[in-house]
């Protein structure tokens, strides 16, 4: 491991101290980062260790809003939202994520900047754009069967692999940043990553300096909501595709969706395509078949991923029907289906 | 299974505790790399090629060496002396040498080339990093296509002939219902919990090596065979394992690594490999294509079997693994056909991986036979039933006991197959299957020594191992109840070079062969007692109650103190006395085919819009002679059904085609079943000891479990679903792919 040096930070208005950002990382659960850097693809110089914040553990809430601290742990914040039925497609979707020892530690704002597990990227003796700017993408003609269908480009086809976020990418959650320079923004989740074009290794619009707050969610997510997960185990495995959905149906027509996919982007999948096609229309199978080729349309893959387009097709196709099923049987129904 | 599930009493059979669970679970029993010498330990971190194959022309280690805390970076050209890799070819391959840092030839993908030696972990990888190298690469041969392995191996695991079979096997797959399949395995690992780990310490004298090794006695020749150091001024000590499962049955490049760094600074070096070295650094179970033939008649009687299996040998390293062996032992047929080809690659070290041949050979061929009983419309367990093999089928030896139609018949009735209920909840559909596996028993030399003390405390010292098996525990029960004392009055010294040599773990005959040579020295001992209370030798029941002795029963019964009897032994007089004993394979292992049998039963669940298996439940009927104890036994056969679950459904280790490496090496991209992954699990033991296999009547169970377990599941998956994937393992897009 690169020797470094710590700063630790005890309030947000402690980062006007830190003297540079060069070659810095904010530390928060570590399960990602204390990883990366035991492997030597994090080789920050400097830790900016969050543990003594602690105004970033609290969520707070009104009548319109939930606010979550960035060191708010997955384990809190599933507990949380899972008595909330605006907020249901998050608690499942943290619940379907990791395992609950990582859980435990993993925190809001780490687990939205965690880093793909692309292979290539964990192998220090390959080529990686995201790692190292110019050497390549061993994964294109490699073994890319958890990689990313949608949002890619020739340099990187890494998949984001958060369940969490996207979930949050469904509910249009806002992240609150700050800079060292005392600068508050308010970036809606939706465009907090960027794309990775020729530039991979770049994945958010975040400075440096910039620190993850908090994240709020309007609890303006109407109807049922369902996060389907499909992985190779039922525990401690990332996404081979995932829906985030939340669909209030009136009089059979759908008034209000809200849906991303997981594991199919290089960020998390905004599929805003598919939302326009649904929204208004009467729902039928037929309808959400027809979504589904919308969003798709721009799907690639890689040959060892191919899978994923036909299986995020059956699987939204199936999550839509029980969704609005659901609806049309329970007109006022609000958050989970919870069988048995 | 026994209806007890804890016992107080720690004779044979008996469900007893772990004797050393309090020790593990309370941190106190020392792992090979939490044992620490007097002096201080350095810390070595490996360095590994970035290519499978190719020359090293130029290492450049002066900016590592100049790093904080760095001690040593040893590489080719300061290495000790060493016997090139795998010399003398007649030590066998875990007592050859396994030279490190040798030469610049790069035999694999992640091959050290490097060792830094410093003060902490953290200094020693990092300065790893600065290490300036240049390989020149060479072609890399790997296995493509089946058609590529055209080597014959001189053996293949476990003894057998590359090539064996019997009768007319054209005719015979002429004759019925023919069925031609090809099926693949894909490379796995053994994935202990404990990764590779070695701590050594050469004082100038001796050579004593702390590490995580299944077998001890040809460790101890592999390090003499590598450094030219004898035998007896070598210690290797591994008292406990955690998780084996064949992949530390030899030393591997950490013990090496560990020894170079200590003979050349003369300190204690410590070398555990990180998670992801474990994959290219230790061995791992090599891809397989496995074609088969298989003919019956419309009423169920198998005429042909034919099992072609071609599968990578890693250069310089004889491994072949038996994957034919479920062919040629599990049903009678007219014809057996069974060939094993290889083809030489530039691939890590390709060795035993939890039942080598077993496992992933039952996969494959009794998925194979679950094609047959549908192709001729027949029940799979009636189908199995009637094909037993009354003898084995290729030598035609009597089997010294065989009770596979127990097996299926307790083991149906169990599980329910004739009252299965098909559902469909939702998008998931239920599925049942069933398999068979049949795992040889054989017994390896092994020596024990027994002492007892003048205060009725007995000592056994054996080099034998506890790999989490429970060695521990079986041979305190068979002392026990030889003397009748209380297991707080034995104790089992294992994992130690010094000790008399035994099996060591591996190949499910621990259990026997080390429990045997215990009862042996046992009995050496109570003659011994015998004699000086001066009795006829050997026939008395010798029973220990404190201090006093009982010799005899009823009538003839007469009592002795045990420190007169000491006294008797010797002048001066003595305040212990010991026995040895000892066992070989006696003609019987040679005259009797000796198999442990299961039947497994699984029903699981599918997703049809996503193509997810779920595990619902998994009963195993197995029958394994005498049961040493019903606790330790039961979880051994249950942790096999759940790696049945893992291989057929979760374990790839994928191969990068370009260059030889793995690619998903951790334990979150190489998946094996976690918890939430198991159903319920049950099993019944039908109980029959086999006095043939040993004088315990024991036979193994270590990797009976995990035989046919696999096949059982994706068998099930075809019940429910009409998909059958024949390239394993099972995952959701080829399961969707079918729907």
């Amino acid at each position: 491991m690169k020797p470094f040096s710590v700063f630790s930070l005890q309030d947000k208005q402690d980062l006007s101290k830190v003297a540079s950002f060069e070659h810095s990382r904010f530390l928060a659960g570590g399960t990602n980062l204390v990883d990366l850097m035991k492997h030597q693809i994090e080789e920050p110089d400097q830790i900016v260790d969050l543990s003594g914040w602690q105004e970033a553990h609290q969520i707070s809430e009104s009548d319109h809003k939930v606010t979550i601290g960035a060191l708010v742990t997955n384990t809190e914040l599933a507990d949380f939202a899972y008595r909330q039925p605006t907020l249901s497609l998050l608690s499942q979707a943290l619940l379907a994520g990791a395992t609950v020892q990582l859980r435990n530690r993993a925190t809001t704002g780490g687990n939205l900047l965690q880093r793909t597990r692309c292979y290539y990227f964990y192998d220090t003796t390959k080529a990686c754009n995201k790692r190292e700017p110019g050497s390549g993408c061993a994964a294109l003609d490699g073994f890319n069967r958890i990689h990313a269908v949608l949002g890619t480009s020739e340099h990187c086809i890494a998949s984001h692999p958060s369940d969490m976020a996207t979930a949050m990418t469904a509910l249009d959650a806002t992240v609150h940043t700050m800079n060292a320079a005392g600068e508050v923004r308010h970036i809606p989740v939706r465009e907090l990553y960027t794309l990775p074009g020729d530039t991979p290794h770049i994945e958010t619009q975040l400075g440096a300096d910039e620190l993850i707050t908090a994240v709020s969610i309007n609890k303006t997510a109407r109807g049922t909501q369902i996060y389907q997960k499909v992985r190779d185990r039922s525990s401690y495995a990332f996404a081979l595709v995932s829906v985030a959905c939340a669909m209030h149906v009136k009089d059979g027509i759908i008034e209000n969706i809200n849906l991303a996919f997981g594991g199919v982007g290089s960020r998390p999948w905004h599929a805003k395509s598919a939302e326009d096609y649904l929204r208004g229309k009467s729902a039928t199978e037929a309808l959400f078949s027809q979504a589904a080729d919308v969003e798709l349309s721009a799907a690639k893959g890689s040959g060892g991923n191919d899978f994923k387009i036909p299986m995020l097709k059956r699987t939204l196709v199936h999550v839509l029907g029980q969704a609005a099923s659901h609806q049309q049987q329970h007109p006022d129904h609000e958050g989970a289906i919870h069988v048995r | 299974m026994s209806a007890k599930t804890y016992s107080d009493s720690y004779n044979i059979g008996d469900p007893a505790n772990r004797v050393d669970g309090h020790l593990k679970v309370q941190g106190k029993a020392r792992y090979a790399g939490e044992n620490l010498f007097d002096a201080p330990t350095l810390v070595g971190w490996i360095l590994g090629a970035k290519v499978a194959s190719g020359t090293l022309t130029q290492i450049d280690t002066s900016k590592a060496q100049a790093q904080e805390g760095v001690q040593a970076v040893i590489t080719y050209q300061n290495s000790p002396d060493q016997t090139p890799f795998g010399q003398p070819e007649d030590m066998g391959r875990f007592g050859q040498s396994r030279a490190m840092l040798n030469d610049t030839r790069i035999r694999y993908a992640g091959f050290p080339i490097a060792l830094v030696v410093a003060d902490t972990l953290e200094q020693a990888r990092y300065a790893a990093r600065l290490i300036d190298y240049t390989i020149e690469p060479g072609p890399i041969s790997l296995l493509r296509a089946p058609e590529e392995a055209d080597v014959v191996p001189e053996d293949i695991d476990g003894g057998y002939e590359a090539d064996a079979g019997t009768g007319d096997i054209d005719s015979a797959l002429a004759n019925g219902t023919r069925l031609d399949v090809h099926y693949t395995t894909p490379n796995q690992v053994s994935a202990a919990m404990e990764p590779h780990t070695s701590i050594a310490y050469y004082d100038g004298d001796t050579l004593t090596v702390h590490s995580s090794v299944q077998v001890l006695a040809s460790a101890v020749d592999c390090l003499s065979s590598t450094f030219n150091l004898p035998a007896e001024k070598i210690r290797v000590k591994s008292p406990y394992v955690g998780g084996g499962f064949g992949s530390k049955l030899g030393l591997h490049n950490d013990a090496i690594l560990a020894c170079i760094g200590s003979l050349l600074l003369q300190r204690p070096v410590k070398v555990a490999m990180s998670r992801r070295q474990v994959f290219h650094n230790a061995p791992h179970r090599g891809m397989s294509h496995q074609q088969m033939a298989l003919s019956a008649s419309d009423d169920g009687a198998i005429h042909g079997v034919q099992h072609h299996s071609s599968m990578p040998m890693a250069k310089d390293y004889a491994f072949a693994e038996g994957t034919g062996v479920a062919a040629r032992i599990n049903y009678k047929a007219n014809a057996i056909d069974s060939q094993h080809r290889v083809k030489v690659v530039d691939s890590p070290m390709i060795d035993s991986v939890r039942a080598p041949g077993d496992a992933i050979g039952s996969l494959a061929f009794e998925s194979a036979v679950d094609e047959l009983c549908r192709a001729i419309n027949m029940d799979p367990v009636t189908f199995r039933r009637n094909n037993i093999a009354p003898v084995h089928p290729l030598t035609g030896a009597d089997f010294s006991t065989n009770n596979l139609d127990r097996c299926l018949d307790e083991g149906a009735k169990a599980f329910g197959w004739e009252d299965r209920q098909y559902r469909q909840s939702g998008t998931k559909k239920n599925g049942f299957g069933v398999s068979v596996g049949m795992r040889m028993n054989i017994i390896v030399p092994s020596q024990a020594k027994i002492t007892v003390d003048s205060k009725g405390q007995f000592t056994v010292h054996t080099d034998m191992t506890d790999i989490g098996t429970g060695t521990y525990t079986i041979l305190t029960q068979i002392v026990a109840q030889h003397f009748g004392v209380p297991a707080h009055c034995i104790t089992i010294d294992l994992g130690d070079s010094d000790s008399p040599a035994s099996s060591g773990s591996g190949g499910s005959f621990g259990a026997s062969s080390s429990g045997t040579a215990v009862l042996n020295a046992c009995e050496a001992l109570a003659a011994r007692l015998s004699e000086l209370a001066g009795l006829a030798q050997g026939n008395e029941l010798v029973q220990f109650d404190g201090e006093q002795v009982r010799f005899g029963e009823g009538d003839t019964q007469q009592t002795h103190n045990l420190s007169e009897l000491l006294r008797n032994a010797g002048e001066p007089a003595q305040d212990s006395l010991s026995a040895q004993g000892e066992v070989k394979p006696d003609e019987d292992h040679d005259k009797y085919a000796q198999y442990s049998c299961a039947a497994h039963f699984a029903e699981v669940s599918v997703d049809t819009v996503t193509g997810e298996v779920r595990v619902i439940r998994q009963h195993g009927a197995f029958s394994a002679g005498r049961i040493l104890n019903h606790k330790t036994a039961g979880s051994q056969l249950k942790g096999g059904m759940v790696w049945g679950t893992s291989y057929a459904l979760f374990e790839d280790l994928q191969q990068d085609p370009r260059d030889g490496s793995f690619v998903n090496c951790d334990f979150a991209e190489y998946h094996f079943a976690v918890n939430r992954d198991i159903g319920e699990l049950s099993l019944d033991i039908i109980e029959e000891p086999d006095y043939k296999a040993c004088k315990l009547g024991s036979k193994g169970i270590g990797e009976l479990g995990i035989t046919g377990s696999g096949a059982a599941i994706a068998n099930a998956v075809f019940d429910a679903t009409g998909v059958r994937v024949r390239d394993f393992p099972i995952t959701p897009d080829k399961v969707m792919a079918g729907l």
